[in-house]
């Protein structure tokens, strides 16, 4: 490696500079404090724990996104976090094991092998709520309302609210009886939202024309709230499940347009985004200007089953990087700034001044930066042998 | 907010056949597409707006949501990885067959075969699926000279009418795909902009049957 590279970073791993890392941390701790204010207590998971823990009933996706390295103690495999929620899952599920509903909310670093397709980076700082124990409509309307305020928090004007319901594709696989090669085909097909390539998979998988006409459905089944007034007609004479699931959507929409009239609605009853672990409503929240979602959830019940308690369980997470970027705020010249002078009663003084809440940058000796340049809008003056504050002329 | 569309064309043979098909969804550039070294364009339509880039980038635009909507044909699609992307719509423009080629009457006989392509991801899950070992060597053009100069046993490419195989001594010998153009949406897109981008979906499915319907009829 030459000198002139030594700064490089790995792709994707950055470092978060001034003003950007106040930024973050003051958003890190108004969230938090708004999760406590809805009853949610913190968690802290480990960055590195033994792979079978770590990736317990979530899919491939999540393996690839891991990074790997050996336990020396024991010769285990272990994994880098890269995703918190399976972690938060199995502290309810084994470590707290508390009865009722828990609430439980966590901001931390993550790894990714893999930079998301967004370029968005390796190293998100993943914030979230996760809400257990609960498998009404209730605790889902709960999540998305703290998901949307969260935005709102961060400085989010426009939001669009993307809603499915994962319920609705997983009871027509069941009726149409699928093999997992034929569903994945029609996965794949409704993912790509192409009608040709679902017309020419249901053909060959789903026998029942009725049911292949539902199929089929789906893929327009995307777009503002005359889409479930639609999938009514078409899933009329669908699995019960299908009908409930419907049901739900309806009274999420109706508790979201009652709390957050301004953010706008979309449905989409072919998002299989999260299949492997998804079982019932999810959500993304986009705001323009950027290409992915800022907000990501939904309900995932039963994965603490392998840690010995299934449990309901629904939650959404965010990269407090992405969410940061919201609102890019100057930060704010308002330090006092001190002289370098020995003098005792200028040491009491700042400790006063700091003592309540003053930002007081006191000058090193031979300091050729001055006032400005360390953000100060006023200094410490003496004056018959009083240290006064007094406002410093703005270049 | 004054909300607007960006639409990806692929420079080049897709673009050709892109405009006439755009031009019977009522979509017409403002100016002349060809006349211009411009690369973003008005459109009659407001708030749509045309960019033209290399067919390979298409994908890249539309899937980071520089652009919300995009046309690019599927061999570009196949190699790029669809991932946050839907395709909505076949334009049926376009048509050609993406297939593996060698020299006439030679088989090849290599336990691991040479393959030259600028198809390395599909050539590479190609083979893996035939269960043949393949060693992929990426070129940008000519392939059909890889294998006359024994760079390469075989070539994974686009075969329109074949005759730039045969100029060359070679055959087209296993599918891999049919090729045509498709519409590509970005996913956050359609999520904001749905209202916008429903319509014009539906105009240029309209555009393509109408196309279909006159091609079958008998002449």
């Amino acid at each position: 490696m030459t000198i002139a590279d030594r700064w490089l970073l790995p792709d994707g791993m950055e470092e978060v500079l001034p003003p950007q890392a106040a930024r973050m941390e003051e958003l890190r701790r108004a969230l938090l404090d708004q999760y406590h204010r809805w009853g949610y207590d913190q968690v802290m998971p480990p960055p590195v724990e033994f792979l079978d823990s770590l990736l317990t009933g979530t899919g491939t996706d999540l393996d690839l996104q891991t990074f790997k390295l050996t336990d020396q103690l024991t010769g285990r495999m272990m994994g880098v976090s890269a995703d918190v929620t399976p972690q938060v899952a199995r502290m309810d599920a084994h470590s707290l094991k508390r009865q009722g509903p828990v609430r439980l909310c966590y901001c931390t670093n993550v790894l990714r092998a893999k930079a998301d397709q967004h370029q968005g980076g390796r190293s998100p700082v993943q914030v979230g709520v996760e809400l257990f124990g609960h498998a009404g409509p209730q605790a889902d309307l709960e999540i998305l309302q703290l998901a949307l305020s969260s935005l709102l928090t961060a400085g989010a004007e426009e939001i669009h609210l993307a809603l499915g319901h994962i319920g609705i594709y997983r009871s027509l696989v069941q009726a149409a009886a699928l093999d997992p090669e034929q569903e994945r085909a029609i996965f794949g097909a409704l993912e790509l939202k192409s009608p040709g390539e679902l017309a020419a998979r249901v053909a060959e998988g789903v026998r029942d024309p009725a049911l292949a006409e539902m199929f089929l459905a789906l893929i327009d089944l995307h777009g503002g709230h005359d889409v479930l007034v639609r999938a009514r007609e078409v899933f009329a004479e669908a699995p019960q499940a299908v009908g409930a699931a419907l049901d739900q959507l309806e009274g999420l929409s109706a508790g979201v347009v009652a709390a957050y009239p301004n953010v706008e609605l979309y449905y989409d009853l072919a998002e299989l985004r999260g299949y492997q672990y998804h079982t019932g409503m999810m959500f993304a929240a986009y705001v323009p200007g950027y290409g992915q979602a800022l907000a990501k959830g939904g309900r995932y019940d039963d994965t603490g089953r392998a840690f010995g308690r299934a449990r309901p369980a629904t939650g959404f997470s965010m990269d407090l990087k992405l969410l940061a970027s919201l609102e890019i705020q100057e930060p704010t010249r308002d330090g006092i700034w001190a002289p370098s002078d020995d003098d005792a009663t200028l040491a009491g003084t700042v400790a006063e001044l700091r003592r309540a809440g003053e930002r007081v940058v006191q000058a090193l000796p031979g300091q050729r930066t001055g006032p400005q340049e360390h953000r100060c809008n006023r200094h410490l003056v003496q004056d018959a042998g009083h240290w006064q504050v007094a406002p410093l002329n703005q270049a | 907010m004054n909300k607007q569309l960006i639409l990806a064309l692929s420079k080049g043979r897709i673009l050709e056949e892109t405009l006439p098909l755009l031009a019977d969804a009522g979509i017409v550039p403002a100016e002349d597409l060809g006349a211009s070294r411009k690369l973003l364009f008005d459109t009659n339509l407001p708030g749509v707006k045309l960019v033209v880039i290399r067919a390979t980038d298409v994908p890249t635009y539309v899937q980071l949501g520089a652009a919300d909507l995009g046309i690019a044909g599927k061999d570009v699609l196949l190699e790029h990885g669809a991932d946050g992307l839907y395709e909505p719509l076949d334009l049926e423009i376009a048509k050609c067959r993406l297939m593996t080629a060698g020299v006439k009457g030679c088989e090849p006989a290599r336990a691991r075969r040479r393959v030259a392509t600028k198809f390395v991801n599909v050539a590479r899950r190609y083979y893996a699926e035939q269960g043949t070992q393949a060693e992929v060597i990426k070129l940008y053009g000519a392939m059909e000279l890889a294998p006359l100069m024994n760079l390469a046993d075989e070539i994974v490419d686009i075969v329109d009418t074949g005759n730039t195989l045969k100029a060359n001594g070679m055959e087209p010998r296993e599918l891999i795909a049919s090729i045509s153009t498709r519409l590509v949406v970005n996913k956050a897109s359609m999520t904001m902009k749905h209202d916008m981008l429903k319509p014009l979906i539906e105009r240029l499915r309209l555009a393509v049957a109408a196309r279909r319907k006159t091609s079958d009829a008998p002449a």
